[in-house]
């Protein structure tokens, strides 16, 4: 939509160093956020998996609720 | 270790559930009543034609009630239920929880109010006026203060993906709002953006498109994290993958939507790496929507029998239909057809009847025979509901992609010999009166629906009791944290930290910002300036106000595309540089009018006066909305002063003392133009007629102000063509108020 300012950006000093900026910082965001997540243990995965189904209510009034 | 006993606040979920339906209601019926006016308008003009129900004023109110009453309170409703439960803790203060929900209706009210006076900024979903964005602001800090601190008086260990989406919308929606909202007041009910242009722009689609991310994806998709496994009874399919939906959504979001935008305005290895960017975003968005959907894995068959989970497999769906056409409309080719037409109208409306819309309505069937403990009052009708709401949504979309695509190739045919084959706009527009009458169908089943869900649940309420405070009991963990040994892994500990989390979050999110916004900055200095663009007569600043506040923005755009079937049937191209002194801009983007970037000069004064009046008389077939209350309104010239004086202060050239000299140049332009108008109308008009009487009666009335506005449209460049191709110093013709005036 904006293609009319182009020339409005092409103009600006050192433009070219944010591609490159752009990719470095996605890929090592993604290696990191991957390696993370890849290494996490199976066990912590299923307890952080259950937390919502966790009930710390007394109340017990509602459970026919669940049927 | 030690067992604590606490409660729960229940009421406070109650009460944003039920602000949810009213105003979703509400809001949805004032769309409806936009829609009616689009496919009946002659009803409207000759029964309705008041000015706080015309279609530019109520169609911000209809997306702002929808955005932040409908959806906002449907967040508030979940947040409030699920965090407690989540973290093991009544929220931090039941006096900060009540000021959040009371604030925000307030606000919503100050909105219905606002609005269809046409009091606005005119920013699209942005629109209001100064004062209520501080309110936003302070309402949106009680809120995120009361979920930090009840977060850090958790009494669980980890922090569950659900929060993490909570966390990121607030910090997110917070640096959007207060980063858009920069204006300069002039009045209690007026104020100028600070950005002008394409500066203002920039950051009106950086904003505009987060908020559809931050307000309308991520806190429901935390949501979905929630109440999916909740009702469904078994974990998320993935956490792992929720892990990485998590980070790669917010990192990636924040770049894709303006970066289609900035982008275009880039060279082309830019263009190209925006249009990845978007398409990228279809990968976290699907990998959010397959963990939702597959979490029902081997549980299928209760998505047969729990009216809950229907809703949410719909809307799901809905996110995974929505979140892949998004990208495919960020490519050029396909936003050349779609920009401007009802195609976007679809888009936005599957997301929100179908992703928003069925997820509220799922939510609130789960949760107020929860918190009313007794069962739903009739399932069979949150059945009917759920069939009529999807049938709503079908009939709603489809026609609207027709049309779209109808009106999209109507603008862009030609003849054989190359000239166009719709020259008239209005034709394109007349083409979509069935489908906009299927439309307003679609949306009074939608309706229908809401209104079924409204009464089920107020009769689950009256015959259950409302257990305001739910007892909870649950070990103190901070002391077990206080021993926590040095070996976790470093997330684990961030996770525990839910501020430096926060942080992390707002480092992700600002990546993507900066590298937007720092050539926003820098976009300032490098607009092209054109010689011959001067800055509005008072006449036509007031003029422009009036545009403004009558919405005219939601029809019209000022923003002419380099393609040749734009160029053709408005004019030359749309530069930069032409709206340097447009506080706040206003290209629009939607086209249910034509174009108005070039009008000045292409019609007479008088032609405007009787179109304004009286559209169908002038226009035949039109559908705009009779704007006859401009012809009686006195123009309020009393802020003029003020108004030059706040236009200098954001970088407007007026010259020093000129406002002192401001409303009398606006009395003498409104005198000729109101001259020209009279002497200008039809013999047969004129008969009978005091010429100098209805002359002095014209020139005080608002009319002649937004005439004089639509006059100078496109005048500039026009100037400064014509004196390039004189080979001649350009003259400064828009200084010189009456050269607009002559035809």
């Amino acid at each position: 939509m904006l293609r009319y300012i182009k020339h409005n950006m092409t103009e600006i000093e050192g433009i070219s160093i944010y591609p490159i900026l752009s990719l470095l910082i996605f890929t090592l965001f993604f290696a990191v956020m991957l390696t993370y997540v890849f290494r996490m243990k199976k066990s912590r995965i299923e307890e952080m998996g259950e937390m919502p189904l966790e009930d710390s209510s007394k109340d017990v009034s509602t459970n026919f609720l669940n049927d | 270790m030690e067992i604590e006993k606490f409660s729960y606040d229940n009421k406070i979920v109650r009460n944003f559930g039920y602000a949810t339906i009213i105003w979703g209601i509400t809001g949805m019926l004032v769309g409806l009543t936009a829609a009616l006016q689009l496919a009946f308008p002659e009803f409207f003009n000759d029964y309705l034609g008041f000015s706080w129900l015309s279609f530019g004023r109520i169609r911000p109110l209809h997306t702002n009630a929808v955005i932040f009453a409908f959806v906002g309170n449907a967040i508030f409703t979940g947040v409030y239920y699920s965090l407690q439960r989540l973290v093991k803790a009544r929220m931090w203060s039941d006096k900060l929880s009540y000021i959040n929900f009371w604030g925000w209706q307030f606000i919503i009210v100050c909105a219905v109010i606002t609005l269809p006076l046409g009091i606005t900024q005119g920013k699209e979903y942005a629109e209001l006026e100064w004062w209520i964005d501080i309110l936003i602001a302070v309402m949106w800090v009680v809120f995120g203060f009361n979920m930090f601190a009840t977060i850090l008086h958790r009494r669980v260990k980890h922090l569950y993906v659900a929060i993490w989406f909570y966390i990121a919308t607030f910090v997110t929606v917070a640096i959007l709002h207060i980063f858009n909202s920069f204006a300069l007041p002039v009045s209690l009910m007026k104020s100028y953006s600070a950005y002008a242009g394409v500066q203002d722009a920039l950051v009106q689609w950086w904003y505009g498109h987060n908020a559809v991310a931050f307000f309308l994806t991520t806190p429901f998709l935390g949501l979905m994290y929630y109440f999916v496994p909740k009702a469904a009874n078994r974990p998320v399919y993935s956490y792992r993958l929720s892990i990485i939906h998590f980070w790669s959504l917010i990192f990636i979001y924040i770049w894709a939507g303006p970066h289609h935008l900035l982008y275009t305005a880039l060279p082309d290895w830019a263009q190209s790496l925006g249009v990845v960017f978007s398409i990228m975003l279809i990968a976290p968005s699907w990998g959010g929507m397959l963990n939702g959907l597959l979490t029902l894995r081997g549980a299928w068959d209760r998505v047969r029998d729990d009216v809950t989970l229907k809703f949410m497999v719909v809307a799901l769906t809905c996110y995974g239909m929505v979140t892949f056409e998004g990208p495919l409309l960020a490519l050029k080719n396909i936003n050349s057809l779609s920009h401007y037409t009802d195609w976007t109208i679809a888009h936005v409306h599957v997301g929100g009847l179908g992703w928003n819309g069925m997820f509220a309505f799922g939510m609130l069937y789960w949760l107020f025979p929860k918190i009313f403990r007794i069962k739903l009052y009739s399932k069979k009708l949150a059945n009917q509901h759920f069939w009529i709401a999807t049938l709503g949504i079908i009939l709603y979309a489809i026609p609207m992609y027709i049309a779209g695509f109808v009106q999209g190739l109507m603008w862009q045919e030609f003849n054989a010999d190359g000239t166009l084959a719709n020259p008239e706009f209005l034709e394109t527009t007349q083409a979509l009166a069935p489908y906009y009458m299927l439309r307003s169908l679609g949306g009074l089943l939608f309706i229908i629906g809401a209104i079924m869900l409204f009464y089920n649940l107020i009769k689950t309420a009256r015959s259950g009791s409302l257990l305001a405070n739910e007892d909870a009991e649950a070990p103190n963990l901070r002391l077990v944290n206080a021993k926590a040994s040095g070996k976790q892994f470093w997330h684990r500990s961030i996770e525990k930290r839910p501020m430096r989390f926060m942080l992390i979050s707002i480092v992700v999110v600002a990546i993507g910002g900066l590298v937007e916004i720092i050539p926003t900055l820098i976009v300032d200095g490098n607009v092209q300036t054109i010689s011959s663009v001067k800055p509005y007569t008072p006449l036509e600043l007031e003029g422009r106000d009036l545009y403004i506040k009558e919405g005219c923005y939601n029809c019209h755009s000022q923003m002419i595309r380099p393609l040749r079937f734009e160029t053709e049937r408005y004019g030359e191209y749309s530069k930069s540089g032409e709206s340097v002194y447009d506080h706040p801009f206003q290209w629009g983007s939607k086209r249910t009018g034509p174009d108005l970037a070039r009008e000045g000069g292409k019609r007479n004064n008088t032609w405007h006066y009787q179109h304004m009046i009286r559209p169908k008389v002038v226009s035949p077939g039109s559908i705009m909305p009779a704007y006859s209350w401009m012809k009686e309104n006195d123009m309020d010239l009393s802020t003029m002063e003020t108004k030059i004086n706040a236009m200098r202060t954001l970088g407007v050239p007026y010259e020093k003392g000129y406002e002192k000299q401001a409303t009398k140049d606006a009395r003498i332009q409104a005198k000729e133009i109101a001259t020209d108008i009279v002497n200008g109308l039809p013999e047969e008009f004129k008969k009978g007629m005091n010429l100098d009487k209805e002359i002095n009666k014209l020139r005080k009335k608002e009319i002649v102000a937004i005439i004089a506005y639509l006059q100078r449209l496109g005048v500039d460049i026009k100037a400064e063509n014509e004196a390039n191709a004189a080979a001649a110093p350009a003259k400064p013709a828009a200084s010189d108020s009456t050269n607009n005036l002559k035809e």
